[in-house]
């Protein structure tokens, strides 16, 4: 099986249905947890309990006009949308599900990973930068001062973990975690005691890095109207919707594998797929716990928490991490 | 220095009480009534606009034709006209209008009326793309009542 | 904080904030010259909703006037029913029943906690947090369901008379009132402070943002909590006393910060003083008419000037009447506290962030038609 030519097709359908389905559906989980929240129903009237409102929501997108204005850049405000969705399905590829699910091992995943991330902030720059838009052209200036400040630590705490394992491959990096929950790297205290730190920086800045609330500095609505979006309606829109979500889900996917031991189940039974997904949703969930919760940050602020607290302590976090593997 | 290590632990603390606060209020019931299909209780001081008031004994509106809510009405939404009918003391209404786009519901025309020959309705459910639907013949609603 | 701003002019441009914006509130328009995030000038431009509400006094009655009062400040429509009844009363010389005097306090409380808590939801809103504003208009909900049983409406009150109130409270009212207080003082800690004022996110947004000096109040002629977040303390419930306030005790918060912080420090203390003067109100509650006797049908108050002004929710409400002894006012001149509290904008805002700017116009707490009249 592994040689033949459906490997390939069938897992490219297996990811396109999950990512189009995540993508779809978190929607309706982030309306459903923020009412929740905030003691409503959410949507309750399509379908039961409103699980086909994604649907109806899918169909009014695009039905509408794909409305081009005067005065935007033609090429790159068609482009933009497109390149906030593909580098989040491709990243895809390189998740390891479980020890056998895995669309193409890579030796340098790792970095594909994070190279791919950044191509979805040069989207919301193009797409802000080509709306000809005022509001449209802070957010994208926004949005790179942000991405540019939160990758850096996001990186260095990467590094830890990748002096840990000694491989930039994702699946090595969680078959070294396998066994109970004290392998993980979260808990791996013999490798460095700021470990659970070390987990909060890189979450905090997964958050940061999908423009999600608190740190919405590129969409703040209450300030830039929709950011980015402003100029954007049909499924132009839609596609940074699904482009934003798919991109949290990756965040997720990538916590779990680095800091939560990917699908090893906590108390070594049954590891497999099931776990990762179980992993992945309780994270999802807190990326909607917490935007449901705290007010925005200002954009000076955002940058002043990273360049003063993670990167110092992420630094802090490498420099002990090296120590101990060196002494031990 | 010490600011500094206030900001990163005070501000986790805080954060993390916010992130409690909030997923306590995840499992409590819904609060909000779920309007079309549950209505609120209409409370008995309601302001929807007016209707007129039936004579119980003769069965037809209080209202003697005086015209005081029509002259106390700020915004003039209220035109009535009574006549006399063929040896009868009395005026008999026989057209109330009521322009609803411009009323306020001050209920300035109640006070006024000193018959209690008016009062508030308790109607809410009122749309409409047209205007027109907003002039209401308040006599042939009563008549429609009952 | 204000930067010293140094741009060449080619390399500003033109912001054009509202008269449709999420953060406006309404149809406010700002024109802002921007240096990227910085604002340079910032212009408020008015009138968007302008109504001509001191004319309609002219034309109509005094009591043909009574529901324009309420489609002023719509947060607080029961303290300009108060403000505009005063001026009203005084001119005419009317006296009113005491148990009125404390339906009358009783029921500005309560919408002034109704206003302060949408002012809390939506300044939340302009902070980019949604979850307080649901939890905000649980509690305004159930302020608006005990006002609407007594007077009628939900929003735009008209419930005072010349003389007295529309109707009497009942003791479903009053029981009702008592358990909204122990809830409210129950859930201030918890969903109000906790969630939010120690939130850091929060503290860093509002502390030392929006600088307001005392002598630039007095200069603009803010009042409220603006004023006294910024030092002033000036609230005419207590120096200029009307009502039956001087017979309550309660305090007037005074913060000399300045900042955003303080303001919004102000209001959350006000809704515990608040609650303080309706329970007071509550049990010193007399019996008694609600509506005096004898007051004419046509009122034609003397040829004179008279002036009451009232506490609303974001200031000192005032209304100047001047009477030629016909039934309509010759002159109603309406001071709004936001039209001051506003004009400080333009000043204050310059060299600030945008977000911050936002969030400042936020903590000055503005109703556009109240601007606008």
């Amino acid at each position: 099986m592994d040689t033949s030519i459906w490997r390939p097709i069938i897992y490219l359908i297996c990811f396109m249905a999950f990512a189009g389905l995540n993508a779809a559906y978190l929607g309706w989980c982030e309306r459903k947890g923020a009412g929740r929240i905030q003691r409503r129903t959410g949507p309750m009237e399509v379908g039961f309990h409103g699980l086909l409102q994604p649907l109806a929501d899918g169909l009014k997108l695009m039905s509408k006009q794909l409305l081009v204005p005067e005065g935007v850049d033609h090429i790159l405000f068609r482009i933009a949308p497109i390149l906030a969705m593909i580098p989040a399905l491709t990243s895809m590829v390189v998740i390891p599900f479980s020890d056998n699910i895995q669309g193409r091992a890579l030796e340098l995943s790792v970095l594909l990973l994070f190279a791919l991330a950044s191509i979805g902030m040069i989207a919301i720059l193009i797409g802000g930068w080509a709306s000809g838009n005022k509001y449209a052209v802070i957010s994208a200036a926004r949005a790179v001062s942000q991405n540019l400040a939160y990758e850096i630590p996001m990186l260095i705490t990467v590094i830890t973990i990748v002096m840990i394992t000694g491989s930039m491959n994702l699946q090595d990096i969680a078959m070294d975690q396998q066994g109970g929950f004290w392998h993980w790297n979260i808990f791996r205290f013999d490798k460095s005691i700021f470990m659970p730190v070390s987990f909060i920086i890189f979450f905090i800045c997964s958050v940061a890095e999908t423009n999600r609330a608190p740190f919405d500095m590129a969409e703040a609505e209450s300030e830039l109207i929709a950011g980015f979006m402003t100029e954007y309606s049909s499924m132009g829109f839609g596609l940074f919707m699904m482009g934003e979500y798919l991109n949290i889900v990756v965040g997720a996917c990538l916590t779990t594998i680095l800091f939560l031991g990917g699908w090893s189940c906590p108390f070594g039974l049954f590891p497999g797929v099931w776990w990762f997904l179980i992993k992945i949703y309780i994270l999802i969930f807190t990326f909607i716990w917490i935007r449901w919760t705290y007010p925005r940050t200002q954009v000076y602020k955002l940058l002043n928490l990273s360049w003063k607290i993670l990167i110092p302590f992420s630094l802090v976090n490498l420099l002990v991490t090296a120590a101990f593997i060196k002494v031990f | 220095m010490s600011a500094y290590w206030n900001d990163v632990f005070g501000g986790a603390k805080s954060l993390a009480i916010g992130l409690s606060i909030t997923a306590r209020e995840f499992f409590k019931p819904v609060i909000t009534m779920q309007y079309p299909w549950e209505v609120p209780e209409i409370p008995e001081r309601f302001r929807g606009h007016i209707e007129l008031v039936r004579d119980e004994k003769t069965g037809r509106p209080k209202c003697v034709c005086c015209g005081m809510c029509m002259r106390s009405c700020p915004s003039g939404c209220i035109s009535l006209v009574g006549k006399k009918p063929e040896g009868e003391k009395k005026k008999v209404l026989t057209k109330y209008q009521l322009d609803f786009t411009k009323c306020s519901l001050c209920g300035s025309c109640i006070e006024s009326c000193n018959f209690g020959a008016i009062r508030f309705s308790k109607d809410y459910n009122l749309a409409s793309t047209r205007k027109e639907d907003y002039v209401f013949d308040l006599l042939k609603r009563l008549e429609e009542q009952g | 904080m204000t930067v010293p701003i140094q741009c060449r002019p080619d390399e500003v441009f033109v912001l054009n904030l509202g008269p449709q914006h999420p953060a406006t509130h309404g149809v406010l328009r700002v024109k802002l010259t921007m240096d990227g995030e910085y604002i340079v000038k910032a212009e408020p431009v008015l009138g968007y909703i302008h109504r001509m509400h001191e004319k309609m006094a002219e034309a109509g009655s005094f009591a043909q006037f009574m529901p324009n009062t309420a489609r002023m400040d719509y947060l607080h429509a029961l303290a300009y029913n108060h403000g505009y009844v005063l001026a009203v009363e005084r001119a005419a010389g009317i006296e009113v029943p005491e148990r009125a005097e404390y339906i009358r306090v009783i029921t500005v409380e309560l919408n002034r906690l109704s206003s302060h808590l949408l002012w809390w939801a939506a300044f939340l809103l302009d902070l980019g947090g949604f979850t307080p504003l649901l939890y905000a208009f649980d509690d305004r909900e159930r302020i608006l369901d005990l006002l609407e049983r007594i007077t009628g409406s939900r929003l735009t009150y008209c419930y005072f008379r010349f003389g007295g109130v529309y109707n009497d409270i009942d003791d479903e009212f009053i029981a009702g009132t008592r358990d909204f207080i122990k809830r409210l003082r129950s859930r201030l800690p918890r969903m109000y402070h906790d969630l939010v004022t120690h939130n850091i996110i929060l503290i860093k947004r509002l502390k030392d943002i929006g600088f307001i000096t005392p002598e630039q109040c007095r200069r603009y002629g803010a009042t409220g909590p603006v004023a006294r977040g910024s030092g002033i303390n000036y609230d005419v419930r207590k120096n200029e006393p009307y009502s039956v306030y001087p017979e309550f005790d309660f305090d007037v918060p005074v913060y000399t910060e300045c900042d955003s912080m303080a303001r919004y420090m102000v209001r959350m203390d006000e809704i515990e003083q608040s609650l303080r003067i309706i329970e007071q109100a509550l049990d010193k509650l007399p019996d008694g008419p609600v509506k005096a006797k004898k007051v004419p049908k046509i009122l034609k108050p003397p040829a004179g000037d008279y002036y009451a002004a009232v506490e609303a929710a974001r200031g000192a409400f005032g209304c100047r009447l001047v009477c030629d002894g016909g039934k309509s006012a010759y002159r109603l001149k309406l001071r709004s506290p936001t039209f001051c509290n506003l004009s400080l904008f333009g000043e204050v805002a310059e060299g600030m962030l945008l977000a911050d700017a936002l969030a400042f116009m936020g903590s000055l707490d503005l109703v556009i038609p109240e601007i606008d009249r």
